[in-house]
């Protein structure tokens, strides 16, 4: 298994728990839809898996490693080096060009391969702006820059938090397209969070969150 | 990994160049300025120093007469006693009207000066007999070359580098014709060498005393006041530069954030970054500093001929007004900036690390809150109260600068509260919603600007302080001109015989003449100066006593009592109905202290004949004359013609006034200079805080203009926001800077200085200062209201779409 959620509990500080017993498995090069009610916990899920942020029951295991023992640092490794990761709000730099941009996981990894980001470029139709700045694109533009950036390191698993929350259809299509591609080229695992079902129903599994589970 | 960090963290700079201008501006004052007075500083010790050196002062024990000076039959005694001992004779002349240090020693028997040896080692060296033989050598400092060419009746003249400015080094035969005081000693060196069996000095020449040469005084010494003066200064300017640099990095810091989010979401942990981070301030608080070194030499060569000036003509010490490059000076100035840029980094670092790595719903990211505020207010009442008690603890000079930082620092951290009381009760009284949202948004705003003002209250506050203090010492000054300076005319004789001339062929021409007489005494307060006057109706009307006994000029002219002035009052600690003891063994009643201001040494007033009594013998070459004003101008012609007197001799009462306050308005050209830089380093705050503000504007006035405001009025209401802050704080600063002014006047002075000035207040020069801040508001306001008024339409309106 890359991904198993063993039990995983967590709630916030004064808060109702948002994950109350949750356990999930992710195989290598497997894609996984999670869906459920704004608020159900869906990103406190991907937050947990991606070494985001810590839980207080259970045990998240990636690449057959727990991530309960490990401290900040160790994280951030494992963040660094194990997966990437997708966001609704794109997250680029704004003071680096597309082509920095792009270029940067891979060199935080030092798993920099100018042919492959060139190529991921090309594949995400950047080639053209890769001398520009997040400001001067489009939002679609720029999620298929934050999916060049993640993709950049070659890593076994993406994780993703609604990529297409803020674009309109047309750009959504595009881009679902785009990364579900990519994901199938290189091999990489997938876990998408989005509450579109039609979404959902392109990828090889769904999960259900509701009640701080997953039915 | 960290060179990609690196890049990603510097490529911040280039999107934000404007940001970074203004951190390395803000680094370059405040090092600039700092360091600026510390050259001046280091100068002048250097220039004391190196006068000590040139001089042996220090270097040997000496004999003195506490009487005055040592008779020559005295000098004989000791010589024959075996006692080996070379005389010196001091004294100043005035040429071209500038005062020159005239040091006259035994050349045969003292040990080699080095002008003396660099004399004698040059291409060109003068024949033993011509220095010593009539007409003699000057040895005179480089700067005096100019001033002697070409004039007649003086030796010639070899220049020499190793003197300090305005110095004369030359035979003591020939300083005693040129200072027309022939078989006078001032002091004898005692050279290191001594035979085994010498008598005692007390069995030779009884009265006279030895000195070690620590004892000696100390330019350094008198002088330290004065630097101190400038070191606060530049503390000051340094501080109000760091600001500016709190300001940017702040804003430099919370734009970064989302950037800082994401790198660590990509995996880098934040002991990382922070290390990361702190190498780039260092590395930028470097540029900066090299920038602020480049700053504050040229800044100090600018200032450095005013201060060398001031300092020679209030203590008499010689400095250059030449700069030169110090490494251990460069090396405090990077220093400095590296601290200072880390000292104003730390609170937005801190935030920073401490900032979750997620950014949750409803976190609040709002800076400084009424609770924070009051705890900076309470800390600042603190720091008050705490340099109040540390002065009234320890007293002395430094504890009054601790008092002063403290009252400054703690009125600074009073004022937000302050401004957000005012505010608050300003928007309550508003009518009109769009008042009503003004004073509202300012209250909001002021956390921002809450450092930027501070900075503001702080330089006005110091400009009023030290404007008020150097006004109050003018009009004092003045005033005690007018009373000090009653004679029309002051002549200076050649010698005693010709005095006695003069004042018998002006006797039946004029009202009266006032004879003034003096003698150099040692006292345990460091020389005195005993002036014997004529008993003149002259004196008491118009003499300025600052305290007194009841009849006190009849009692100085019948009880044999003594004036002394204020310096000598607070020194020694002496007032009326306490005794003056002079040596050998003379006790004077004092019955008055009268002030004099510029004085760095302490003085005394009796009558005549006490003085003849005291020193016999004491030549009189001045005088005061009291005439018509309207025949003063004739007379002093008169007087040249008749007596062959050089123009300089006979000084009109208006020349000697104009004289003595352009001396004093140099004294504190520095001092104005620093001033304007420090409320120009404010201004600049204003400016750098109203830019970081800019980015959290857009969400605030984007629906004021949505709700039917144009960009016009929005930016003018921008302009006004920013003037009436200023407005607010300029009318803060002015209580704030009248207790500075006090305590510059009441405290610091006196400890400094050893006098008291009386306060006055210039409402014109506040009135000026505060219009002057209103601009620089405005000034600073108009760059952010310009781009308020040019911005598309469309970035008004991101705001509402969710994409920022
Ligand atoms: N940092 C936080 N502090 C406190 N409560 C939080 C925090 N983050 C999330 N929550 C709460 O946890 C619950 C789950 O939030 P989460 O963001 O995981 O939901 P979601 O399923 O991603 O919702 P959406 O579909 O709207 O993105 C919500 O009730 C939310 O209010
Ligand atoms: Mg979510």
């Amino acid at each position: 298994m890359l991904l198993t959620l063993d039990h995983v509990r967590k709630s916030y500080p004064g808060g109702r728990p948002v994950l109350n017993d949750v356990s999930l498995s992710l195989d290598a090069g497997q894609t996984l839809a999670l869906t459920g009610e704004s608020g159900s916990g869906k990103s406190t899920l991907l937050h947990v898996a991606a070494a985001l942020d810590g839980f207080d029951g259970g045990e998240v295991t990636l690449k057959g490693s727990p991530l309960s023992p490990l401290d900040d640092a160790g994280r951030a490794e494992l963040r660094r080096n194990s997966l990437s990761l997708v966001f609704q709000q794109f997250n680029l730099i704004p003071s680096l060009t597309v082509a920095q941009n792009l270029a940067l996981h891979a060199r935080l990894a030092d798993r920099y391969d100018p042919d492959w980001v060139a190529h991921l470029a090309d594949r995400l139709g950047l080639t053209e702006l890769v001398d520009r700045y997040p400001e001067h694109l489009s939002g679609g533009q720029q999620q298929r820059v934050a999916i060049g950036r993640a993709m950049a390191s070659k890593p076994a698993l993406l994780l993703a938090d609604e990529p297409t929350g803020n674009l309109d259809e047309t750009a959504s299509a595009v881009v679902l397209d785009l990364m579900l591609g990519l994901v199938a080229e290189t091999g990489a695992a997938l876990l998408l969070v989005t509450h579109s079902m039609d979404i959902a129903a392109r990828l090889d599994r769904r999960a259900h969150l509701s009640g701080g589970k997953i039915t | 990994m960290t060179r990609a960090i690196l890049l990603v963290l510097l490529s911040h700079w280039r999107m934000h160049r404007l940001q970074l201008v203004t951190l390395l501006t803000g680094i370059a004052l405040a090092t600039g300025l700092w360091s600026a007075v510390q050259a001046i500083n280091a100068e002048a010790r250097a220039s004391y120093a190196r006068a000590s050196d040139q001089l042996a002062l220090g270097q040997f024990d000496e004999i003195r007469d506490p009487a005055g000076s040592i008779s020559l039959s005295r000098y004989v005694d000791l010589r024959r006693a075996g006692w080996q001992v070379a005389a010196v004779l001091d004294g100043s002349i005035r040429i071209e009207g500038q005062t020159v240090r005239v040091m006259g020693i035994d050349m045969v028997s003292a040990p080699a000066l080095p002008a003396v040896t660099q004399t004698e080692q040059s291409a060109t060296p003068p024949e033993p007999a011509d220095i010593l033989t009539a007409p003699g050598r000057l040895l005179v400092s480089p700067d005096l070359a100019p001033v002697f060419e070409g004039l007649d009746g003086y030796p010639p003249v070899i220049v020499s580098t190793a003197l300090p400015p305005s110095f004369v080094l030359t035979d003591i035969g020939v300083a005693e014709s040129l200072l027309d005081r022939s078989g006078q000693i001032s002091r004898l060196i005692v050279l290191p060498e001594q035979p085994l069996d010498i008598p005692s000095l007390g069995d030779v020449a009884p009265g006279l005393i030895r000195t070690s040469p620590a004892s000696q005084l100390d330019t350094a010494q008198l002088t330290d006041s004065f630097h101190l003066n400038l070191s606060a200064f530049g503390l000051l300017s340094f501080a109000v530069g760091l600001f500016i640099v709190h300001g940017t990095v702040g804003l430099a810091f919370s734009h970064r954030r989302g950037m800082i989010r994401t790198l660590r979401a990509l995996g880098v942990a934040m002991p990382h970054l922070v290390r990361i981070i702190l190498f780039e301030l260092v590395t930028l608080a470097l540029v900066g500093g090299v920038l602020g070194l480049v700053l504050g030499f040229f800044i100090a060569g600018a200032l450095l001929p005013d201060v060398a000036a001031t300092l020679r003509g209030l203590y008499g010490a010689p400095v250059d007004g030449q700069l030169s490059l110090r490494p251990a000076w460069a090396l405090a100035g990077l220093l400095m900036a590296i601290g200072g840029t880390l000292a104003a980094s730390v609170h937005a670092l801190w935030r920073l690390s401490e900032m979750p790595l997620l950014a949750g719903p409803g976190v609040q990211a709002w800076r400084g809150s009424a609770t924070s505020w009051r705890i900076t207010a309470v800390t600042g009442v603190t720091m008050i109260a705490g340099g109040g008690i540390c002065f009234a603890m320890f007293g002395g000079l430094l504890a009054g600068f601790v008092m002063l930082a403290g009252l400054l620092t703690g009125a600074a951290l009073l004022l937000p509260l302050v401004l957000s009381l005012l505010l608050a009760a300003l928007s309550r009284r508003a009518n009109g919603p769009v008042a009503q949202w003004v004073w509202a948004d300012m209250w909001s705003q002021l956390p921002g600007l809450s450092l930027a003002m501070m900075a503001l209250l702080l330089a006005l506050a110091a400009n009023i302080g030290v404007g008020t203090m150097v006004s109050s010492f003018r009009l004092t000054f003045t005033g005690w001109l007018d009373q000090r300076l009653v004679s029309e005319l002051y002549i200076t004789a050649g010698d005693d015989a010709q005095g006695q001339l003069i004042s018998e062929w002006l006797a039946p021409k004029t009202d009266a003449i006032l004879p003034i007489r003096s003698v150099e005494l040692p006292h345990e307060t460091g020389p005195l100066f005993l002036y014997g006057v004529v008993d003149d109706p002259t004196y008491s009307e118009h003499w300025p006593l600052i305290a007194r006994s009841p009849e006190a000029w009849a009692r100085v002219h019948n009880d044999r009592a003594v004036l002394i002035n204020e310096q000598l009052a607070r020194r020694a600690n002496l007032w009326p109905g306490d005794v003056l003891t002079l040596p050998p063994d003379h006790t004077l009643p004092i019955v008055g202290v009268y002030s004099d201001y510029g004085n760095p040494t302490g003085q005394a007033i009796v009558a005549m004949p006490v003085l003849d009594s005291i020193v016999p013998k004491v030549p009189t070459r001045r005088f005061g004359i009291r005439v018509d004003p309207s025949v003063a101008t004739d007379l002093a012609q008169t007087l040249r013609d008749r007596f062959g007197l050089p123009t300089s001799a006979v000084v009109q009462q208006s020349a000697m006034k104009a004289q003595s306050l352009a001396i004093f308005d140099k004294t504190f050209v520095v001092t104005s200079a620093l001033n304007v830089l420090t409320l120009g380093v404010a201004g600049f705050a204003i400016l750098t805080s109203l830019l970081t503000l800019w980015t959290q504007r857009l969400p605030q006035v984007a629906p004021i203009w949505a709700l039917g405001q144009t960009r016009a009025q929005l930016a003018r209401l921008e302009l006004v926001r920013s003037v009436l802050l200023a407005g607010l704080t300029a009318v803060l600063a002015l209580p704030l800077g009248l207790l500075l002014a006090w305590v510059l006047l009441a405290v610091i002075n006196v400890q400094a200085f050893g006098w008291r000035l009386p306060m006055h207040l210039f409402p014109a020069d506040w009135l000026r200062l505060f219009l002057l801040t209103m601009l620089a508001a405005a000034v600073a306001a108009a760059l952010p209201a310009l781009r308020l008024l040019r911005l598309p339409p469309a970035d008004l309106l991101k705001v509402f779409a969710n994409e920022r």
